[in-house]
């Protein structure tokens, strides 16, 4: 084996200790967690996992969060779409403004907006529903999807936009079963970022919510209040997490890196 | 060559109604508070340019702007060339690309908040990993609630844990955008290691590398929920990032208008950085 | 500059090589002269990258030896084997002058700063890129990009061989002819050993004194452009240069001569090998329409502006000739003169007959 390869091997154990602990706690009983360091689980158990598939506040949460982050990945491709196909096929009065100002607003720090959007959200009465998380989400994410689907789209010849409507083509036709499939690549890199973005996002999903579309990762806070200090449900927690963002990276694996060597600056 | 066609608007349209919904109309409410004064019931006194002046010079914003400058100094001198340096060591095809990926894409794809709780499971003092490590088996006293150092290398190592990664996979996808031949050329042209680094691989990153910078500086310049987790902001004040302080006086203090003030400067400062670091890293270009 | 010794050369990308199907390169055993112009023609995946590559020392070969002027150079590293390559695409250091670029294989081998300016002025001289030396590499268009890469081949003085790598590929076909030229010149210029590899025969011939034909992992001939085209010493020569190729014609073999479709055919000397597929071989060039002779029908004629080609039937088997003058019509029945001296029997794909002149 090569000496250069001890980098790599060295990063990836900094990067899985972490979340070895978590998951090491996640099958320990509350009596071992306090009672002192160990490794490996002493008393293997279930039980932090059992509570968390049993109350219906725990797993509302996690389908709250996986029905928001869904949405918020639909509705933002959905419009980014077309407006990435704009940004690379044609130029039109004030271009070059609107897409820097798009990036713009994944510079707005979300603790700017999280007391606007409670009142904005409340106002319009949509506080504490699915669509208001998916919607406040679409703030950072539209631009990232835009940026991301147009710089893949730039990387399709225009010729293949001309043979299209030569053959006859009208452009919805053109465009979903010809175009968006050519790009299929980069749609699933900017749903996959969407996803990213929008799964590990708390603020704003904490402040727009309250019982019925609470995320899982905001529920984990009430393990250090009401319930006392229960490491091995919050690790259990902690660790479900975890998991829907590790399928869907397995599913992209060979775009990640492509995607963003494609976006352009 | 791109068609002029006005029309185009139509299909920008969707995206600008939705974002400028989420964006302008939070906007116009945090300029609306920002010259105002209000005690509660939706009564509100016109106070002008007060909070921008007062804040401007308030110590307390100067120290929690100057946390901010060294914490994202911090992480990008750290991160930058850590990233690029694992880039440069990954293997360039075979089985084991996708599983250094998917392993190293992970830790981006934890809610912010479970990162702050994971590392403050690991790093408690008796009973976390590395607390435990630290101090039984090294014996070097470590506990980030007492000491600001602590503290401070805690949240640092958390960052670098976090996101280092996005910085790899970007140098990592320039990486291997480069051509066999290049590296042939380099053989055969007698270039030593640091050399093929110099003229090939880092202008063939440069592209990618400017947005990791660009994209590391926005997100670590805005953190607030993995440090907020961890560390609350402190022992004391020590960690209370722009971003913490910001939330507790608008959501602890609920003084809206001097919260209102310090995130416009807030997102300006953002802007212009930015702003900054793109000029900087494209002028060759535009020549 | 110095001689170059192939000996008992295979190359394999498998671990373990158990049969010759198994092998990039088949066995090879070659001498480049000093000084030479050498092309390595071969079809896409005949090895000839792979040969280049191994005298290059970017890949060491899996059996034999490569020796430069009788020293034996099989494990040292490229930059070790004072050697010079030019890419199928332009290498060019992006955010380098193009003066810098031309610059890099001395000053990385500590030429001192005179010598330098003075070989660097003296190759864009001859590349005709003097006005260009202060640009920045990157901004270059495509064919001056790859004058650059060739620069950088050419820059050092003390190379053992400068070799190209299909080094034509990406430059516009009006480009090509100039650069092929320039080529042919530098190398009368310089007189360093030059391997030229490339599939495309035109380029071969023109630039080449000696072209080496390879096809599966085997060199076929090495010859003149002549030679190769007079002589060939495979039906894949034969086929591959020219154009069109050589008719490559299924025989039968009875009492001691050779007969197409129930004609014997008259060979330029005597049969040298028993065993092994017949085939006769005879240029298109060689083939006449006549009064008498192989009685044919023409299925085909086309005309390619100086000659006409004329495709014609003998049974089954269809057979090419070039004429000049007056073309028969489509259907017509005629017959077919093969010159007698250009006229080859092929055992298995190889040579087998002895030559009239010699």
């Amino acid at each position: 084996m090569k000496k250069r390869a001890l980098i790599p091997i060295l990063y990836i154990a900094f990067l899985m200790l972490p979340i070895y602990w978590l998951v090491a706690m996640s099958f320990k009983t509350t009596n071992e967690i306090l009672s002192g360091f160990s490794l490996f689980p002493q008393s293997f158990t279930l039980e932090n996992y059992a509570t968390i598939f049993t109350d219906p506040t725990w797993y509302w949460g996690y389908i709250n969060s996986i029905l928001y982050v869904s949405l918020n990945t639909v509705i933002s491709l959905a419009v980014a779409l077309p407006a990435a196909y704009a940004f690379s096929r044609y130029r039109f009065l004030g271009d070059k403004t609107l897409f820097f100002w798009l990036l713009t607003n994944r510079m707005a720090p979300a603790a700017v907006f999280a007391l606007p959007f409670f009142q904005l959200y409340s106002a319009v009465g949509l506080f504490d529903t699915h669509i208001a998380v998916a919607l406040a989400h679409c703030l950072f994410n539209i631009p990232l999807a835009v940026w991301i689907l147009e710089g893949f789209m730039s990387g399709v010849p225009k010729e293949l936009d001309e043979t299209a409507y030569v053959d006859g083509y009208s452009f919805p036709h053109f465009f979903v079963t010809i175009f968006v499939p050519t790009i299929k690549a980069g749609v699933g890199v900017a749903a996959f970022f969407c996803f990213m973005f929008s799964w590990v996002e708390l603020l704003l999903a904490k402040t727009l919510t309250s019982v019925n579309a609470k995320p899982i990762a905001a529920e984990m806070t009430k393990t250090a209040s009401s319930a006392g200090y229960e490491l091995g449900l919050l690790a259990a927690a902690g660790t479900l997490t975890i998991i829907p963002g590790a399928i869907v990276i397995y599913f992209v694996r060979n775009y990640i890196a492509k995607g963003f060597a494609l976006g352009r600056v | 060559m791109k068609t002029q066609n006005q029309k185009a608007w139509y299909f920008v349209l969707p995206v600008l109604l939705l974002v400028a919904f989420n964006a302008l109309i939070p906007m116009m409410t945090v300029v609306n508070y920002s010259v105002q004064e209000t005690f509660g019931n939706n009564v509100f006194f016109w106070e002008g340019l007060r909070w921008f002046e007062e804040l401007l010079n308030s110590d307390r914003f100067h120290a929690a702007l100057g946390r901010q400058f060294l914490f994202t100094g911090l992480i990008l001198l750290i991160e930058v060339p850590l990233g690029i340096i694992i880039a440069l060591s990954m293997p360039r095809k075979g089985p084991w690309v996708p599983v250094c990926l998917i392993l190293m894409a992970l830790p981006m794809l934890i809610p912010w908040n479970v990162v702050g709780a994971m590392w403050n499971i690991f790093t408690l003092p008796d009973i976390g990993l590395l607390g435990y490590l630290m101090n039984t088996t090294l014996g070097i006293d470590y506990d980030m609630t007492q000491s600001p150092f602590a503290a401070w290398a805690t949240i640092i190592t958390m960052d670098v844990w976090h996101w280092t990664s996005l910085v790899v996979l970007l140098s990592y996808a320039g990486l291997v955008s480069i051509p066999d031949a290049y590296y042939q050329a380099a053989k055969i042209d007698g270039a030593s290691p640091f050399k093929v680094f110099r003229y090939i691989q880092l202008p063939k990153m440069k592209q990618v590398l400017t947005i990791a910078i660009l994209l590391r500086f926005m997100d670590s310049f805005n953190i607030y929920t993995e440090v907020f987790v961890l560390t609350g902001g402190g022992p004391g004040n020590s960690t209370t990032l722009l971003s913490i302080d910001l939330v507790k006086i608008a959501l602890g203090q609920f003084d809206l208008g001097p919260a209102a003030a310090m995130s416009l400067i807030y997102f300006a400062i953002t802007l212009l950085v930015s702003w900054l670091f793109y000029t900087l890293m494209t002028k060759d270009d535009a020549k | 500059m110095a001689k170059i010794t192939l000996s008992k050369l295979r190359h394999s990308y498998m671990p373990n090589p158990t049969s010759p199907d198994d092998y990039a390169l088949k066995e090879i055993d070659l001498d480049w002269s000093d000084g030479g112009a050498y092309a390595l023609l071969g079809p896409s995946g005949c090895g000839k990258s792979t040969l280049l590559n191994i005298i290059s020392g970017l890949l060491e070969p899996s059996e034999g030896q490569i020796l430069f002027d009788g020293k034996d150079v099989t494990a040292l590293p490229p930059d070790q084997r004072n050697i010079a390559q030019v890419f199928q695409f332009p290498v060019i250091y992006d955010t380098m002058t193009v003066f810098d670029n031309l610059a890099f294989p001395l000053r990385n081998r500590g030429v001192d700063e005179a010598r330098v300016q003075r070989r660097v002025s003296e190759i864009a001289t001859m590349l005709e890129v003097t006005d260009l030396l202060g640009t920045k590499a990157a901004g270059l268009s495509p064919d001056n990009k790859q004058k650059i890469s060739m620069g950088r081949g050419l820059v050092r003085d003390d190379v053992n061989v400068v070799m190209f790598d299909e080094p034509l590929t990406v430059i516009d076909p009006h480009l090509k002819w100039k650069l092929r030229s320039k080529l042919k010149e530098l190398h009368q210029k310089v007189r360093a050993t030059m391997i030229y590899v490339t599939h495309d025969q035109t380029e071969a011939l023109t630039f080449a004194d000696q072209v080496v034909v390879m096809q599966d992992g085997e060199i076929v001939q090495i010859g003149t452009p002549v030679e190769l085209f007079e002589r060939p010493a495979h039906t894949f020569v034969g086929h591959f240069i020219g154009s069109p190729g050589m008719n490559v014609l299924a025989a039968e073999m009875r009492d001691g001569g050779a007969f197409l479709n129930g004609h014997h055919i008259a060979l330029e000397g005597a049969v040298t090998a028993q065993d092994g597929t017949p085939q006769i071989g005879v240029r298109p060039e060689f083939v006449r329409i006549g009064d008498t002779g192989l009685p044919a029908t023409v299925r085909k004629v086309s005309d390619i502006g100086r000659h006409s080609v004329i495709e014609a039937m003998v049974g089954d088997t269809s057979v090419k000739a070039i004429t000049e003058g007056a073309v028969p019509e489509q259907g017509a029945d005629v017959h077919l003169q093969f010159q007698q001296d250009q006229t080859r029997l092929y055992r298995d794909g190889w040579l087998a007959t002895e030559g009239a002149a010699s």
